[in-house]
């Protein structure tokens, strides 16, 4: 005799955040933590976007050798506007500020984070920063880099360095107070039973990059301030010819800009740790050593900054300490890497979008991350400091690992945010025409940088133009790759198939609530039994009423 | 004391007249040449006043353990980016013999 299952198709729930209220008003007075998840998310958007578009002219103009599409000043600006925008305001909010803002109260079982407003506000400042970021674009340009470097920048320079400096200081205090936001929510509002050891890695790591938010990014600010007062009054603070020294802004500068660097990877990473396990069917492999490589990662990286410096007149014994520290911060890198391949081995791996983009990352963040090493060398770095393959090492490590991840988690979690599926088709195309795009771009700048050619210059020698029309090639590709999923994303909201709560068979408490989940994210409170990566055992969480 | 205590009106005052001894002596100083001690005078008035302010005006005197951990940390990690720093600057002019 047969047996036959019934197949229950999943249904929209009645009631979920997305409905509970309408109209312009109840998206911006929100306090509701996945409501400002979205903001950001349509706002990190648009500023990638507009720095893709300064990228893109980039690529453009460097198909030819002598810098024939725009003038000199114009590519000065076109870089800094592009570093601008992607560091300031997409890269280090990316993760944090939309997936973070979304995922964490839910997976530590809450109903929100723990100062709501302050979590609006924290989007209001982030705006107010871009609005002067692009006031300053449009009213002419900056033309320091995005490093801001005295005096150039302090005395020098006749475009609105000031008005810009002003955007990042602005968009750092709303880091602040998202960092502010997730380490209070973890101390203090974590679900019965939801001990440390029982997080998700993803809450580890984006709580490591909070603490580097809220110590770190006071720092920029100040350095800022100065350069500022420096440049409006003429206290002299870094110019030598007022007396200051251009050396301490530097110092200043990379003391917090080193870190941001992991305040852009270190969500990323945790959004792998949360992919590679679930379709790996197995538990992540070393739990503790992912979640403590997080913390050893935002500590150590605090303590590494001057190897930006080793060609700017620094001590050679400091630059010693410097190297050896940077060598040193590697090692919880590694930790990560090998431990989310140790996941994969003997797994049963189902290469599903988000697996594809987390696979990805393991291997360019690999590239990227071992690229670093050679500029953390104090003899090699000599020889390819400020060159192409500098510009190759961060891309790897920032769009080859952050962007990736990024991608990869708006595709794990777009039907928890939405309560849609995407199409799978698509959605691997454009992974893999992101991966390849991405390669095609960077790959060429590491072998550009070791034959000498420098970063930040409009023109070339002739005998750079084949690697450079590969890279302008590859740029092209990558957008493809880019603006894909942003068409099937739209598709999707009104046509894709409805997902039910856990379209993955993930475990999590994410996974437990509706999709999209209630205003308040659970009916009931959610108490925590087993670990965040029990595949394979029975389901983690028992509710009580 | 409880984490609500305040300091009293009459502290307040003490605390006051201390600041303004402190901005005096600092005024008072800059008059004598004290060589590399200079910032170093300097420098540790204007942190004893710092502390002063932070631990009564700021209340943290009276406040949680956790607010002082907090503190801590964010004078723990202003003594790294300072310490490390001069790491630079002190030993730039040693030179290999």
């Amino acid at each position: 005799m047969s047996t036959a299952t019934a197949i229950v198709k999943p249904v929209m729930p009645e009631r979920h955040f997305l409905n509970d209220n309408y109209g312009i008003r109840s998206w911006l007075l929100t306090k509701d933590h996945k409501r400002i998840a979205i903001l950001y998310l349509f706002s990190i958007t648009f500023f990638f976007l507009i720095g893709g578009v300064f990228a893109s002219l980039i690529r453009l103009h460097l198909l030819t050798p002598n810098g024939e599409l725009f003038e000199a000043d114009t590519y000065n600006k076109l870089f800094t506007m592009h570093g601008v925008n992607m560091v300031f305001f997409f890269l280090i909010p990316s993760v944090p500020a939309v997936l973070g803002n979304f995922l964490v109260p839910i997976m530590v079982g809450t109903k929100d984070l723990a100062f709501p407003k302050i979590n609006l506000l924290s989007w209001y400042l982030y705006m107010a920063g871009g609005t002067f970021s692009m006031a300053a674009m449009v009213s002419g340009g900056v033309d320091s880099g995005w490093t801001f470097y005295a005096p150039l920048s302090s005395g020098y320079l006749k475009t609105h360095v000031i008005m810009l400096a002003v955007g990042v200081i602005i968009a750092g205090f709303s880091s602040i107070f998202t960092g502010l936001n997730f380490i209070v929510t973890v101390h203090r509002m974590r679900a019965p039973g939801m001990t440390w050891g029982r997080l998700p890695l993803f809450v580890w790591s984006n709580y490591a990059a909070s603490l580097i938010m809220i110590l770190g990014t006071p720092v920029i600010a100040i350095t800022l301030i100065l350069l500022a007062l420096e440049r409006g009054f003429h206290i002299g603070i870094f110019d030598p010819k007022l007396g200051g020294d251009p050396v301490l802004f530097q110092h200043m500068f990379w003391f917090y800009s080193h870190p941001a660097v992991y305040i852009m990877i270190l969500p990323g990473m945790g959004v792998i740790s949360e992919i590679v396990p679930c379709f790996s069917r197995k538990r992540v492999f070393g739990y503790s050593f992912v979640a403590f490589s997080s913390v050893a990662i935002a500590v150590f990286g605090f303590v590494v900054w001057a190897h930006h410096m080793f060609v700017a007149g620094i001590s050679v014994y400091s630059a010693l300490v410097f190297s050896l520290l940077s060598y040193a911060v590697a090692i919880p890198s590694a930790v990560k890497v090998f431990n989310w391949t140790a996941t994969m081995y003997k797994g049963s791996i189902e290469m599903s979008t988000p697996m594809l983009y987390a696979m990805a990352f393991i291997g360019l963040f690999t590239i990227g991350g071992l690229t670093g090493l050679f500029l953390a060398a104090l003899g090699l770095d000599i020889h390819i400091h400020d060159t192409y393959f500098v510009i190759a090492h961060f891309h790897y490590v920032m769009v080859g690992g952050m962007v990736t991840a990024y991608l990869g988690g708006l595709h794990f979690w777009w039907p928890k945010i939405t309560g849609r599926m995407y199409p799978e088709a698509p959605a691997k195309l454009a992974a893999l025409i992101t991966f390849i795009g991405f390669n095609l771009t960077f790959f060429p700048q590491f072998i550009l940088g070791y034959m000498g050619m420098p970063r930040r210059y409009w023109a070339y020698p002739p005998e750079f133009q084949v690697l450079n029309v590969l890279s302008s090639a590859g740029a092209s590709v990558l957008a493809v790759g880019f603006l894909l999923p942003l068409l099937y994303f739209a598709w999707s909201l009104k046509y894709g198939e409805v997902a039910g709560n856990n379209p993955w068979q993930a475990t999590g408490l994410e996974w437990e609530t509706s999709s999209p989940p209630p205003t308040h994210n659970f009916h009931e409170i959610p108490i925590v039994t087993k670990d965040p990566y029990a595949y394979g055992e029975d389901a983690e969480v028992t509710v009580v009423h | 004391m409880s984490e609500h205590s305040h300091p009293t009106p009459g502290l307040y005052v003490v605390i006051l007249l201390a600041l303004v001894v402190g901005t005096c002596l600092t005024w008072g100083i800059a008059f004598v040449d004290l060589g590399k001690w200079n910032p170093v005078v300097a420098l540790t008035i204007a942190v004893i006043k710092a502390v002063l302010v932070v631990l009564f005006f700021m209340h943290v005197h009276y406040s949680s353990k956790l607010t002082k951990v907090t503190i801590s940390a964010g004078v723990f990690w202003l003594m790294i980016m300072i310490t490390m720093s001069l790491s630079d600057y002190l030993t730039r002019t040693f030179l290999p013999q």
